[in-house]
């Protein structure tokens, strides 16, 4: 009982006129301020000063003067950028829902199996533990040509011709996109389950004493029920397929991108633009477009899936 | 209170003593890429040099490669980093223009020494009149070929071709092929993003009566016959003779090294990977020559230069280290530690160095060189590769995909010097 009379000599008029409720906020947003600090130094101050370069010509070499919105019309203009822009938008709509239903079909059957579950489960999560960049290497590789190329040693060995895979511009970007969704499909395995198994169990008994069909109850009882999780996974994989780079760079390393810019993304179009050719305004320009894109899909994914 | 003042005089005189032999050993500091070989090289080469020079101390300071630049950029506005510096000599111009770096000074560095003594590639350095680097190294092209796949194909293990017409027809002997028709060994490597794009630019182009860019460096010329030539007799090695297929091994040095490719163009940068070859022997060529016997390579380099930091005694300090760096010794150890050619004709060209077997080659190609001025490496290299890459996977025929990459480079020339 003493302490806190004493805190409240000491602790001087403010501290002492606060309710305990107050004092309970007040602590808390000391906590959270370290938080906030943080990335308002590390998150926030970079992105208003990458919105302030885009505006500028900044080539890393000179002081950047301020060029206003040219950086922007020249993008509008940029052959490249529509080809990547369309690479991108490729990605994440090949991507998002070929892997989700993959990932659901999966776990769909796996929530079934007892034997071997743990087992099974474990080998659908390790791609996601494995390096991404050691992953696409050894993609890479299953692409070669004969003689070293598994995939094509398999085709050819049944008498079917050869496929360029990364060296074609119409096959490269499924080819880096394969890898792209078998490293993910884990982590959204995983994250099914748990949706799946979280699903009362007496909704499905009174389905079957209704003598509900199968696929009535995936799509009136399952699938509804599992609206979080998906919309969950859905914006948390567009993400990750617009942010895409990684595997491109890493299979296309000695013509960064795939032949004629097949397989870049505009990750890799910023990397670029900013670590190689050192034009740090034109690649601010390229990175708030990319902001303002992931801000849009990330806003109507949510309002889309809301519940009505 | 005099115990207190005694202290703070003794405190004074040592300070003063500790600033004063500092002012009489001048250390500067020097920056360049991680490398192996390289910094071993340079570690040897500042332990001479300070033995040498006792007042001076050489501080060694490394980046992985693709910070490099980022740094430098960092650094050198803000008055910190390096007083001598290495750079790609690609780079000159962008360090020149934000004014990284300082003319060599002319009693240290007479153009007309320099003229005389290194290689007229080093041209490349000089911008109105000053020259503003000087290399310790300088690398250029050969042919690598397998004297095992030569032997097997009945051709003579000491008779790499001299010619490209040789090439063509040893290429074609060399190749193997399953009976499906699937590439199983290549006459010689395709592969554009490795060094063809320079054998292509640089050698194949001139062969054939072009040049790749006007005297002044501001002009494309390669969208031209001789560009369609030498582009399309390229290509044909895939199209026509199936000698060479782009990707196969995934990339040319892989091929060579697998012992599946009986031919391949690379640097001399690349002999100490090669060097790790132990299932057969190999051999070095000069590149072959034209139908009219016209020779010609691609040399590139890195060179050493002086930074905008130092004044007075420093730059006197910078200014021995260069001219150390740069000397006929350091240029044979250079050779002997990383592999990489002497930049000076005497120190290059000595009778035990022409007739070795693997730098002879090298050497040779230094006298009928040239050195592309970039102003985007990578920029450049993209619309190069974009260029084959329409040839050989969309079927464009030669002369409009050519035009295509002339007008691609252009632009990025033009923006380049309107600055």
């Amino acid at each position: 009982m003493s302490m806190p009379i004493q805190q409240e000599t000491s602790g001087g008029r403010f501290w002492g006129g606060l309710s305990l409720r107050r004092k309970q906020v007040v602590w808390a947003w000391t906590f959270l301020a370290v938080p906030i600090l943080f990335y308002a130094l590390i998150r926030f101050y970079p992105t208003v000063e990458a919105f302030y370069l885009s505006t500028t010509n900044w080539n890393l070499f000179s002081k950047p003067g301020f060029v206003g919105l040219a950086n922007f019309q020249r993008l509008w203009a940029d052959v490249v950028f529509w080809q990547v822009f369309r690479n991108t938008v490729l990605y994440l709509a090949i991507g998002t829902p070929v892997s989700l239903i993959l990932a659901f079909t999966i776990a769909y059957h796996l929530d079934r199996v007892r034997f071997l579950h743990g087992f099974i489960r474990a080998l659908y999560f390790l791609p996601f533990l494995t390096t991404a960049a050691a992953m696409a290497w050894v993609w890479r590789w299953f692409y070669q040509p004969v003689p070293i190329g598994m995939i094509n040693d398999l085709l050819s060995s049944f008498g079917l011709p050869q496929q360029p895979f990364l060296r074609s511009t119409s096959q490269a970007l499924p080819s880096v996109l394969a890898p792209a969704i078998w490293a993910g499909l884990g982590f959204q395995v995983v994250i099914f389950l748990a949706g799946l198994r979280a699903i009362p169990n007496t909704y499905y008994e009174a389905a079957r004493i209704d003598g509900v069909s199968n696929l009535t109850i995936l799509r009136r009882i399952t699938i509804p029920l599992l609206k979080p999780t998906i919309i969950f996974l859905v914006v948390f994989s567009s993400i990750g397929f617009l942010r895409i780079f990684d595997q491109v760079y890493n299979m296309t390393s000695g013509d960064p991108g795939g032949p004629l810019n097949a397989t870049k993304p505009l990750v890799l179009m910023i990397y670029q633009t900013a670590f190689s050719s050192f034009e740090m305004g034109y690649a601010a320009a390229q990175t708030v477009v990319l902001f303002l894109v992931l801000l849009a899909v990330s806003f109507l994914q949510l309002r889309l899936l809301r519940d009505r | 209170m005099r115990g207190f003042r005694g202290m703070l005089l003794g405190l004074l005189v040592s300070f003063g003593a500790v600033t004063g032999a500092a002012a009489q050993t001048v250390e500067i500091e020097y920056w360049q890429y991680v490398f192996d070989a390289r910094i071993k090289a340079m570690n040897e080469l500042i332990k001479r040099f300070e033995a040498a020079n006792p007042n001076i101390k050489v501080k060694h300071t490394t980046f992985p490669y693709a910070d490099y630049q980022t740094k430098i950029a960092a650094a050198v506005p803000a008055g910190q980093g390096p007083d001598v510096v290495q750079l790609f000599y690609g780079w000159l111009d962008n360090f020149v223009a934000a004014k990284f770096i300082q003319p060599l000074p002319r009693d240290a560095f007479p153009p007309a020494m320099i003229e005389k003594e290194f290689y007229p590639i080093v041209s490349a350095m000089k911008r109105d009149g000053e020259y503003y680097g000087l290399p310790t190294a300088v690398r250029s092209l050969a042919l690598f070929y397998n004297k095992k796949l030569f032997q097997e194909a009945g051709l003579d293990p000491a008779k790499p071709p001299a010619t490209i017409d040789e090439l063509l027809d040893m290429a074609k002997k060399t190749t193997k092929r399953d009976a499906a028709g699937n590439m199983l060994s290549a006459g010689i490597t395709l592969d554009f993003p490795g060094q063809d794009y320079h054998w292509w630019r640089e050698t194949l182009l001139r062969q054939n009566g072009g040049a790749p860019y006007s005297d002044d460096n501001r002009k494309v010329t390669y969208d031209s016959e001789a560009g369609a030539k030498s582009l399309n007799w390229y290509a044909d090695l895939q199209r026509v003779h199936k000698v060479g297929q782009v990707g196969f091994m995934d990339e040319g040095q892989a091929a060579f090294r697998a012992g599946r490719a009986a031919m391949t163009i690379d640097g001399s940068f690349r002999l100490g990977g090669f060097g790790a070859i132990k299932a057969f022997e190999w051999g070095v060529a000069e590149l072959p020559a034209g139908a009219d016997g016209k020779k010609a390579n691609f040399a590139s380099y890195w060179v050493n230069a002086i930074t905008a930091k130092p004044t007075g005694e420093k730059l006197e300090a910078a200014k021995k280290f260069m001219a150390f760096v740069t000397s006929p010794e350091a240029m044979q150890l250079w050779l002997e530690t990383v592999g990489e050619l002497p930049a000076r004709k005497a120190a290059a060209e000595t009778e035990k160095n022409l007739n070795h077997p693997i730098y002879g080659p090298f050497l040779k190609a230094l006298n009928y060189s040239y050195a592309t001025v970039f102003v985007d490496e990578m920029g450049q290299r993209q619309v190069s590769l974009d260029m084959i890459n329409r040839v050989l996977i969309q079927n464009q025929d030669a002369k409009a995909s050519l035009a295509e990459a002339a007008k691609a480079e252009q632009a990025i020339l033009d923006k380049f010097y309107k600055k």
